[in-house]
């Protein structure tokens, strides 16, 4: 596997707030990766770096093998979708995509075209006009048509509705199989985007916590539900990380890949087995590592 | 069809197996492509692929160079071999265990399945 992107010992630093905490992480070329995590893990703050619209305070960052900033060689092989992009206050749709076709050099008119009438984007009007969610489209149209070979998409369906969001998950898909490239996607809607991406990095209070493949981390968990004994012992020496109870019938969230033997011995108990959604498994982990630290910090004190 | 119990690829690899097995694939026809796969299970193509190289490990897919992807001779045969044992695996094994743990053997078993069976055969097969 070839890598893109090379980050180590990564930290920014914004006053005594630590928003990235020495991260090391590389991303593969021609991978679509999920970049997830709550709001304020530091997502957007990697992103930014990566791109080079912000410093890192201490590491070292490497894009097709070189520093990215001020870098003509870098910056025009990769593509940031802001979640906030600003444009100049006259600006209408189409100044946007004919300064990014002059930025980008893989820019394709015609995927341009099609994706605006897909999103029915008006062009007509002034961008600061638009509502949320065209102008969320502004942005992924940008992203897509660009055909940068690193796309990165900050939470690009804001104000999109359920219909146009799905347009732009297919259209990445069409897109990326006839030309693939690597795509960052950071997003809330986790289940949304959980057949789409390859690689998953979860960020959490600056910090990544998961880095696998996706279909890794899928099966990664299973909820076991029935009777409170059964269940109990069944969890016996796996690592649980949420419980829920209700009389006498317990749900219990285990980690571990189920073996054909584990199988076995559930279905002989008479529990059920649930599996565990990719969105479900980060907002367990997520709280589970806040857990962690709290009793760290419990224990320095 | 995709639940999140194991991982996608299988499930696809899965998915283009059953039309082998119920006969909508016949042997020696193209198979989906890698990409129709993605954008109709609304998948990674990668993971997509991933799925179909297994297949042509298996032995089931082969690939016509700048065709595509076929479906192999006797194919439907390795995949209802590979399902019986697989059945016998998940469903008979745990069968036998709990028929053990009540004092039913194998003969027992076998009776009791045949009056079932034919239960279901007389009310049409309509009942669960």
């Amino acid at each position: 596997m070839t890598s893109v992107i090379e980050v180590e010992n990564l930290t920014k630093r914004y006053g005594d707030v630590i928003a990235v905490d020495d991260v090391g992480f590389q991303i593969e070329k021609d991978v679509i990766y999920g970049l997830l995590g709550r709001n304020g893990a530091g997502k957007t703050t990697v992103m930014s770096i990566l791109t080079a619209q912000n410093f890192a305070s201490r590491g070292r960052v490497r894009v097709f093998g070189e520093a990215p900033y001020e870098n003509a060689r870098v910056l025009p092989r990769m593509c940031f979708v802001r979640e906030s992009q600003k444009y100049p206050d006259d600006a209408k749709a189409p100044h946007a995509f004919r300064t990014a076709s002059l930025f980008f050099p893989n820019w394709d008119q015609e995927l341009c075209d099609r994706l605006v009438a897909d999103f029915q984007l008006p062009m007509n009007r002034r961008i600061k006009k638009l509502s949320r969610g065209q102008l969320s489209a502004v942005g992924v149209i940008i992203g897509l048509a660009s055909r940068a070979e690193i796309t990165f998409f900050d939470e690009p369906y804001l104000g999109l509705d359920a219909v146009a969001r799905q347009v732009f998950y297919d259209r990445l898909i069409e897109d990326y199989a006839e030309h693939p490239r690597t795509i960052i996607l950071s997003s809330h809607l986790i289940d949304e985007v959980a057949n789409l991406i390859e690689r998953v990095l979860v960020i959490d209070q600056g910090r990544i916590i998961m880095d696998e493949t996706t279909d890794d981390v899928r099966g990664r968990a299973t909820t076991v539900v029935g009777d409170a004994t059964a269940v109990e012992s069944f969890a016996a020496g796996r690592e649980v990380i949420h419980r829920e109870s209700l009389g006498r019938v317990v749900s219990a969230t285990v980690l571990g890949t189920l073996t054909d033997d584990d199988r076995r011995l559930l279905a002989t108990s008479g529990l059920d087995v649930a599996p565990v959604s990719l969105q479900q498994l980060i907002v367990r982990m997520t709280q589970r590592a806040a857990d962690g630290r709290t009793q760290n910090e419990g224990a320095l004190r | 069809m995709i639940d999140d119990g194991r991982a996608l690829f299988l499930q696809i690899a899965e998915s283009v197996e059953d039309a082998i097995i119920d006969g909508s694939l016949a042997e020696e026809a193209q198979a989906p492509s890698t990409n129709e796969l993605a954008s109709f299970h609304r998948i990674n193509p990668a993971t997509a692929a991933k799925g179909v190289n297994m297949l042509v490990d298996k032995g089931v897919l082969y690939k016509r160079r700048g065709i595509g992807m076929f479906v192999a001779e006797g194919a439907r045969r390795l995949l209802l071999d590979e399902r019986r044992t697989a059945f016998a695996d998940r469903y008979v094994e745990p069968l036998l265990a709990e028929a053990a743990k009540i004092g039913l053997d194998a003969d027992d078993l076998r009776a009791l399945i045949r009056e079932r069976a034919s239960a279901h055969t007389t009310t049409g097969g309509s009942t669960l």
